[in-house]
C-alpha cells in the first residue's frame, strides 16, 4: 500500500470503530431495549470471531505448510498448552513467541 | 479533583498500563517490521485505540487488503465495545465535556476497571449527583476516576507503540517471527473465552468455516468470507444455540 492508501484504511478503521463505540449513545441511546438478536449475537460473536482470527493467523499453512505452517501450529499449541496449564496472558505470548522465533532458526 | 482521586484512578490503572506498554510495544516493533514507523504506529494507536484489531490491521496494511476488508473486520471485531457502551451510558451522559472523550476510549480493560466500581458501590439509580451516604465513593469521585484511569491507559498505549517503533528501528536485525505475539495473544484470548462458557458451539463454528474457507478460497481473501458465513450460521442456530447459553439471563 502506498502511504496515502495507508492513511485511508486507518481512517477508515478509525471511523468504523468509533462507530461501534459511539452506536449506544446515538442510535439506541433514547430507547434502552436493545434488540434480542443483536443482544445474542453480542454474547456469541466474539468467540466464533477469535477463533476466525486465529485461524487468520496460521493462514500459511495453505501456501508453506513445511515451513511457516509448521513452525505456527508448534508455536500455537505451546502457547494452548501453557496458557491452559498457568492461565497467565504474558507468559504464554512470551514463551511462544519466544518458540517460534527460536524455530524459524531451525526449521527455515 | 482531590489527590485521593488520583491515586485511586492510577491504583486502578496500574496493571492495565503495564500490560498495554507491553503489547503495544509489540504492536509498535510488528509494524516498524512490516515497514510502517512509529509516526504510523502513533496515528493509529491515537484514532483506532484497540487493542487486538490494530495487529490484524498492520498485517491488512502490509498485505494490501481492500478498504471492504477493513472496514467490515473493524466493524465486527469491535461490536463489542457496543455492549460496552450500554452500560455506562447514564454515566458517561453526565460526565459534560469528557463524554465524547469517555465514548472514544472505551476498551475491554477499562471497561473492567469501570464495572468494578460499579459492584464496590452501593449505586442509588435515581442518585446521579453522588448525594447518597451509602455510597462509598460517590458518583462524581467514580466519574472522576473513569476519566482518569482512561487518560493513563491512553496514554500508556500510545507512548507504548512508539517505543515499540523506535526499538524497531535502533534493533539492526529483523527479528523474524516477533508478529508471532498477535496470534499468541488471540490463542489466549480463545482460551479465555472458551472457559468463560459452556456453550463452545459459536468458537468451533468460527473455526471450522474458517479453515473451510480457507482451503477453498485461499488465504488472501478468506477472512471477509468467513465472517460474513459465521454470522449467517450462528443467526440461523439461534434456536440451537440461545438456549443452551447457561442460565446467566440479563
Amino acid at each position: 500500500m502506498n502511504e496515502k492508501m495507508t492513511l485511508i484504511a486507518i481512517l477508515v478503521a478509525a471511523v468504523c470503530t468509533l462507530l461501534m463505540r459511539a452506536l449506544p449513545f446515538t442510535l439506541l441511546g433514547r430507547k434502552r431495549e436493545v434488540p434480542k438478536k443483536i443482544r445474542y449475537l453480542g454474547r456469541i460473536l466474539p468467540s466464533a470471531i477469535m477463533a476466525v482470527l486465529v485461524i487468520y493467523c496460521v493462514r500459511d499453512i495453505t501456501t508453506d505448510f513445511s515451513g511457516k505452517g509448521i513452525r505456527e501450529i508448534i508455536a500455537v499449541a505451546c502457547c494452548a498448552g501453557i496458557h491452559i496449564w498457568r492461565k497467565n496472558t504474558l507468559l504464554s505470548i512470551l514463551v511462544s513467541t519466544g518458540i517460534y522465533i527460536a524455530l524459524s532458526y531451525i526449521i527455515v | 479533583m482531590e489527590k485521593s482521586t488520583w491515586k485511586t484512578a492510577f491504583t486502578k490503572s496500574l496493571p492495565i498500563m503495564g500490560s498495554y506498554l507491553f503489547v503495544s510495544m509489540a504492536y509498535g516493533l510488528v509494524m516498524q517490521e512490516a515497514g510502517y514507523s512509529y509516526l504510523w504506529s502513533l496515528l493509529t494507536s491515537f484514532t483506532v485505540y484497540t487493542g487486538a484489531f490494530q495487529f490484524v490491521l498492520a498485517t491488512f496494511l502490509s498485505s494490501g487488503a481492500s478498504i471492504l476488508t477493513v472496514a467490515l473486520t473493524a466493524l465486527f471485531m469491535n461490536s463489542r465495545q457496543f455492549f460496552y457502551g450500554l452500560t455506562f451510558v447514564d454515566d458517561f451522559r453526565h460526565m459534560g465535556k469528557r463524554y465524547p472523550y469517555m465514548i472514544c476510549t472505551m476498551t475491554d480493560e477499562t471497561y473492567a476497571i469501570n464495572c468494578s466500581m460499579l459492584s464496590t458501590t452501593e449505586r442509588d439509580p435515581h442518585d446521579t449527583e453522588g448525594k447518597s451516604l451509602t455510597s462509598k465513593l460517590s458518583d462524581k469521585q467514580r466519574r472522576d476516576i473513569m476519566f482518569l484511569a482512561a487518560i493513563f491507559c491512553r496514554s500508556s498505549w500510545m507512548i507504548g507503540a512508539v517505543l515499540g517503533g523506535i526499538l524497531g528501528q535502533l534493533i539492526p536485525i529483523q527479528i523474524e517471527g516477533i508478529d508471532f505475539c498477535m496470534t499468541a495473544l488471540f490463542v489466549t484470548i480463545l482460551i479465555d473465552q472458551w472457559r468463560s462458557t459452556k456453550m463452545h458451539l459459536p468458537a468451533l463454528i468460527g473455526g471450522g468455516c474458517g479453515l473451510l474457507l480457507l482451503f477453498l478460497i485461499g488465504a488472501d481473501r478468506f477472512m471477509l468470507p468467513a465472517l460474513i458465513l459465521v454470522s449467517g450460521l450462528l443467526l440461523i442456530l439461534q434456536k440451537k444455540i440461545e438456549p443452551e447459553e447457561g442460565t446467566n439471563h440479563e
